[in-house]
C-alpha cells in the first residue's frame, strides 16, 4: 500500500527551529538526506522532495482558454506543505515506523495519508 | 524457426526450471537470479530473430550459467580466478524445482512486498520493467527490492531445497497468501481508467495451477484455484464501458465466464469431497454459489449464510464478519441485518476506538489468513464498507435519507477511486 508522509511548517515547528543550534540544524537536514537513503535501500521508496518556500508558489488558472498566472501562495495560511515522502510498504504499521524516523518526528510532528488507488473489490 | 507467438508463455513457463536448475547447481541464488533474469531477455531479443532453439530450456540454462560468470568476473578479481572454469550444468529439471524456489521466494524473513515482487520476478520470469508497471512503481523501487530481498535470503543462510516436513505447512501458507495477493493485485486493479498493467490475475492463476499440479492433495492450494477461476469469470461483466464498477446484483450475467465457472466448481467439489475443509475452498464455495445463480434473486443466501458462518469460525476477520451480516440481511431482513450491524458497532466502541488501524486493503475482504481479529474490531468502526453495508441495509429498508448519507459516507472513507464513483452514483440515485 502507498502512502504519504507529510511534512507541514507552521509556526510551532518554527518556533521549533529557532531553538536549534547550527549543529543540530545541520543534523535535521542529513536526518531527511540519510531516510530517504534508507527508504531508497530498503526499496520502498517511490518519490520524496522537499517544497521551495510558499512565496516562490504560482498560481495557475484556465479562463476562456487563457492561462493566467500570478505569484505567491494560495491563501495566507500560517501552515503549508514543506515536503514529503511517498513510500510502498506492507501497511500503516510499516509505514508509521518510518514516518518516526523523520527529523520533524522528534521537534513537532509529521502526518501519515493513505494514498487512493484503481483498485476495487466486488461489490 | 519455432513458434513465435507464445513466446512471452514459454519464457515464463522456462523461467523457474531454469533459474533453479542454475541454483541448483551453483548455489548462489543472488547472482543465479540476476543471470537468468540476463539470460530471458538475451532470448526475448534474440529468438524472434533466429527462432526458438531445440532445446530452449538448456540454451537458457548455458546462456544464464554463462552470464553468472560473467557478472561474478565483474565483481571481484578473486572471483574471477575461482569461477574462469566453466562447467556446463547438468540440465536436470526436478519435480519439485518451482516448488522450492516459490518457497524460497516467499520466505518468512522478508515483507509481504518483497516477497510478492520476487515471486513474480523469480518464478513468474516477469521483468523488472514489467512488475514495476504492474505495480505501479518506479522501476528503480522494484530492482531494489529485489536485490534487498535477495541479500535477505542469502543473509538467513537458507539452502536451495524443499524445507522440513514440520515447516512446510506454514510455509505453504505464506505461499498461498502471496499468489492470492498477486491475484487480488490484479483482478482489484482490472477496473476504471485503463491502465497498461501485466495481467497479474492470469499471471496468479498460471502459478496457482502449476502449484495445484504439484501438490493435487492440497486442499487450500486447490481452494485457491478455485476461488481464483469462479472470481475471475466475472471479470468480464463488473465494469461498464467507461470504467465504472458494476455491482454482482447489476452484472450481466451472460458475460460471465462458463468454462472457468464449470472449471472451477469441478475443482472445489472434487476437494470438498476429499480434503479437509479451509478457509480458501469456503471462498470458493461461496463465489460458485453466486455464479451458479442465473439471476440475483436466484442466489441461495442460506447457503452463503451457512457457509459465512463456518468461516467466521474458521478464519474470523472483520470483512467475514460484515459479509456475513449481509448474508442476514438477506434471508432474515434488513431489519435483521441493520440490528447486527448495531451489536458491532456497539462492541467496537467496546473495543476501544483509539486502536484504529485504518487499512483499507480491499483484498481484506477475503483475505482469510491474515485477519485474526475479533468481531467487534475498531477496524471496522471507520472502515468504509461498515458505512455501505449500512447504507444498503437502510436501502432495502426503505430509509432513504439514511442510505444516502451513509453511502456519502463510505465514498469519504474509501481508498478506492471506482468504488469513491459507485458509493457518489448510489447516493445520488437516491435524491
Amino acid at each position: 500500500m502507498k502512502y504519504v508522509i507529510l511534512i507541514q511548517s507552521n509556526p510551532q515547528s518554527l518556533a521549533v527551529w529557532e531553538t536549534l543550534t547550527d549543529e543540530q540544524r545541520t543534523d535535521f537536514g542529513l536526518g531527511h538526506l540519510r531516510l530517504t537513503e534508507q527508504m531508497r535501500e530498503a526499496g520502498v521508496l517511490v518519490a520524496s522532495e522537499g517544497l521551495g518556500d510558499p512565496a516562490l508558489a504560482t498560481q495557475v488558472s484556465v479562463r476562456d482558454g487563457r492561462t493566467i498566472t500570478s505569484d505567491g501562495p494560495y491563501a495566507e495560511v500560517k501552515e503549508h506543505l514543506a515536503g514529503f515522502y511517498l513510500i510502498d510498504v506492507t501497511d500503516l504499521d510499516e509505514a508509521v515506523a518510518w514516518a518516526a524516523k523523520a527529523p520533524d518526528a522528534a521537534y513537532t510532528r509529521v502526518e501519515v495519508r493513505p494514498v487512493l488507488d484503481m483498485s476495487a473489490w466486488e461489490i | 524457426m519455432g513458434d513465435l507467438t507464445g513466446l512471452p508463455d514459454l519464457l515464463r513457463d522456462l523461467a523457474p526450471q531454469v533459474l533453479a536448475a542454475v541454483v541448483r547447481r551453483y548455489g548462489d541464488f543472488e547472482a543465479c537470479e540476476d543471470a537468468v533474469q540476463e539470460a530471458l531477455l538475451a532470448a526475448a531479443r534474440q529468438w524472434p530473430a533466429t527462432g526458438v532453439p531445440a532445446q530452449p530450456r538448456n540454451w537458457l540454462i548455458t546462456v544464464a550459467g554463462r552470464r553468472r560468470v560473467e557478472l561474478l568476473r565483474n565483481e571481484t578479481a578473486r572471483r574471477r580466478r575461482e569461477d574462469a572454469v566453466w562447467h556446463e550444468p547438468a540440465p536436470e529439471v526436478r519435480g519439485d524445482d518451482e516448488l522450492v524456489l516459490l518457497l524460497l521466494c516467499c520466505h518468512p524473513a522478508l515483507t509481504v512486498p518483497a516477497q510478492v515482487t520476487l515471486t513474480l520476478r523469480a518464478v513468474g520470469g516477469l521483468t523488472t520493467a514489467e512488475i514495476a508497471r504492474a505495480l505501479l512503481l518506479p522501476e528503480a523501487t522494484v530492482g531494489q527490492r529485489i536485490s534487498r530481498a535477495k541479500q535477505r535470503i542469502r543473509d538467513t543462510g537458507t539452502k536451495f531445497e524443499m524445507p522440513a516436513p514440520g515447516e512446510l505447512a506454514e510455509r505453504l501458507g505464506a505461499v498461498r497468501q502471496v499468489l492470492y495477493l498477486i491475484f487480488n493485485e490484479g483482478y482489484t486493479a482490472s477496473s476504471g481508467e485503463q491502465l497498461h498493467r501485466v495481467e497479474l490475475t492470469r499471471e496468479a492463476i498460471r502459478l496457482t495451477r502449476q502449484l495445484h499440479r504439484r501438490l493435487p492433495q492440497d486442499g487450500e492450494v486447490a481452494g485457491l484455484l478455485a476461488l481464483m477461476l469462479l472470481t475471475d469469470a466475472r471479470r468480464p461483466a463488473r465494469t461498464g464501458p467507461n470504467g465504472a464498477l458494476i455491482p454482482l446484483a447489476e452484472q450481466d450475467r451472460g458475460r460471465w465466464d462458463a468454462a472457468a465457472i464449470a472449471e472451477g466448481v469441478a475443482i472445489l467439489t472434487r476437494t470438498l469431497a476429499q480434503a479437509p475443509i479451509g478457509p480458501f475452498q469456503l471462498q470458493a464455495a461461496i463465489a460458485a454459489v453466486h455464479d451458479e445463480a442465473a439471476r440475483p434473486e436466484d442466489t441461495d443466501w442460506q447457503q452463503i449464510l451457512i457457509l459465512y458462518g463456518l468461516l467466521h469460525t474458521l478464519a474470523p476477520n472483520p470483512m467475514v464478519t460484515l459479509n456475513r451480516i449481509v448474508a442476514v440481511a438477506m434471508v432474515h431482513g434488513p431489519a435483521t441485518g441493520l440490528a447486527a450491524l448495531d451489536e458491532l458497532a456497539g462492541a467496537a466502541e467496546l473495543a476501544g476506538a483509539a486502536e484504529l488501524a485504518g487499512t483499507d486493503e480491499p483484498a481484506g475482504a477475503q483475505e482469510p489468513a491474515g485477519g485474526q481479529l475479533p468481531a467487534g474490531d475498531p477496524v471496522l468502526a471507520r472502515h468504509h464498507r461498515t458505512a455501505a453495508v449500512r447504507a444498503h441495509l437502510l436501502e432495502m429498508a426503505g430509509d432513504l435519507d439514511g442510505a444516502r448519507e451513509h453511502y456519502r459516507q463510505a465514498a469519504r472513507l474509501t481508498l478506492s477511486r471506482p468504488e469513491q464513483r459507485y458509493l457518489e452514483s448510489r447516493a445520488a440515485r437516491l435524491r
